[in-house]
């Protein structure tokens, strides 16, 4: 009897592999696929709606895959791990609103800039003290991992040793701290906060100073030397750009 | 010796000329001071998670109702939902309510909760893995029922729980890995960090494990002194 079980159990599992390692090759279809890869904690940029990617950059790569004639996958990863994941070929392109900076250069390529950012403060309604990037001094300072809102925070803890700098993996989390009090200013991507500020965070957070860091531009990385992929979608955004696709996917979001 | 060239350079040479390997160095010391808060957050915790799991595992032995079922709740819990859940539930829903929460005690307090629940478990266990004519002589040399617990029952209970506490112990220290989330300047985050800006995730991670196995062997090693020892009465 254990050993029927043992049978059974193992031709499922053959079966199962079987039929999986079918289905993989199955789904192939003639259309090309392009694999991209995004962080859905990112509003309006990216997020997750009754189980479908939404947002700007969904309907931006999106657009760029039907011009080219791709077809256009999406996985949700850490943000941090996209770079990573473009580098063993997990993604073909990665969009997720990230700023193109000199760092990332070393290790990426990126598409022509599709949206100009730039960062700003966050702090709670009742907070007085925080008023520029300068009051920003020792504070607690809480941002995403891997983004240049963190690379700023940390410029700033170079400068007064006594700022606290708390990273968290998803920019929702780091809301809820400044909500919760645990820290005093979220420092992101202004697009971000501000839709932030707009939906759930009105009542509880405003932002604060001008926009700064305002050359911080949003590219779509790809593995470094995939001239191939970069050029389709450098001429996928041209197009959209052109046929107004682009100016649509802006007003629906912004 | 010919085999250290095979990379066309010495393999010490080639490792040392790898970017991933700077990395590892110059955060080398970095690393360790976050092994210092793993290691620090871990005993905190499993302190607590003694003290809860001795009550919670003779709560469920208790011929008291409402102290069974309050032990049977408390483990159902924290044993029957992911500890990655109880961190935020805690950390953003429930602590802040009860007092200005920081990351660090927070992680304490989750871990201890958690591990309470698993501890009591294994009390539970090991307190029944006593032979039951234990108590009837001690009841019978008449000892009441508290002081035959105390007495006669835990301290035997006490040698037969101690490999699987070992267990739990190695188990916590890699789970407040799961910490790193509330941004807890333990191992993990600073390996996150860390990884977030070079993308050497081999490097970076290779070395984070190396440094979790050499702490959880260190303690497997004095666990198995320990049940050496006390196997010898």
């Amino acid at each position: 009897m254990k050993k029927f079980g043992l049978l059974l159990l193992t031709t499922l599992l053959t079966v199962a592999l079987v039929f999986s390692v079918a289905g993989c090759t199955g789904q192939k279809q003639e259309q090309k696929v392009l694999k991209v890869g995004t962080n859905a904690t990112f509003p309006p940029f990216e997020m997750q709606e009754n189980n479908e990617f939404t947002g700007f950059d969904m309907d931006l790569i999106r657009a760029i895959g039907e011009e080219q004639g791709y077809k256009v996958e999406i996985n949700h990863m850490d943000f941090k791990a996209l770079i990573p994941a473009l580098g063993n070929k997990k993604i073909d392109a990665a969009i997720a609103g990230m700023s193109i900076t000199e760092e990332r250069l070393k290790s990426v390529d990126f598409t022509k800039a599709y949206f100009n950012a730039g960062l700003i403060i966050a702090v709670a309604n009742n907070n007085e003290t925080i008023k520029t990037t300068e009051d920003l001094k020792g504070k607690k300072l809480a941002a995403q991992n891997g983004t240049i809102g963190a690379a700023y925070c940390d410029e700033v803890k170079k400068l007064d040793a006594k700022t606290e700098v708390r990273i968290f993996d998803d920019i929702g989390a780091a809301f809820m701290e400044l909500e919760k009090g645990g820290v005093d200013a979220v420092v992101n991507d202004h697009p971000v906060t501000a839709y932030y500020l707009k939906t759930t965070g009105t009542s509880k957070a405003k932002m604060v100073g001008d926009i700064f860091s305002a050359d911080d531009q949003y590219g779509i990385a790809i593995k470094k030397g995939n001239t191939e992929t970069l050029n389709m979608l450098n001429e996928g955004l041209d197009k959209i750009k052109a046929n107004g696709k682009y100016d649509e996917i802006y007003k629906k979001w912004f | 010796m010919p085999w250290v060239e095979v990379f066309g350079m010495g393999i010490l040479d080639n490792i040392i000329s790898q970017n991933g390997y700077q990395v590892v160095l110059r955060n080398l010391g970095y690393f360790l001071g976050g092994a210092g808060y793993t290691i620090f957050i871990t005993a905190l915790s499993l302190a607590i998670g003694m003290v809860l799991g001795l009550f919670a595992g003779l709560g469920k032995l208790s011929a008291n109702k409402i102290i069974y079922m309050l032990s049977t709740a408390y483990i159902d819990f924290f044993r029957g939902t992911p500890l990655f859940v109880q961190i935020f539930l805690l950390y953003f829903g429930i602590l802040p309510v009860l007092y200005d929460n920081d990351p660090v005690s927070s992680a304490i307090i989750v871990l201890g909760l958690n591990s309470g629940a698993y501890i009591g478990e294994i009390v539970r266990a090991g307190i029944q893995a006593v032979d039951n004519g234990q108590m009837e002589a001690a009841r019978s040399l008449g000892m009441n029922q508290r002081q035959a617990m105390t007495y006669v029952i835990l301290p035997q209970a006490f040698k037969i729980v101690i490999p699987p506490m070992i267990n739990e112990f190695i188990a916590l220290l890699k789970d407040s890995s799961l910490v790193s989330a509330i941004t807890v300047p333990e191992l993990m985050h600073r390996g996150d960090l860390v990884f977030a800006n070079t993308y050497e995730a081999t490097w970076v991670f290779g070395a984070i494990a190396v440094i979790y196995f050499v702490i959880t062997k260190t303690i497997s090693v004095i666990g198995d002194n320990v049940e050496r020892r006390l196997a010898t009465d």
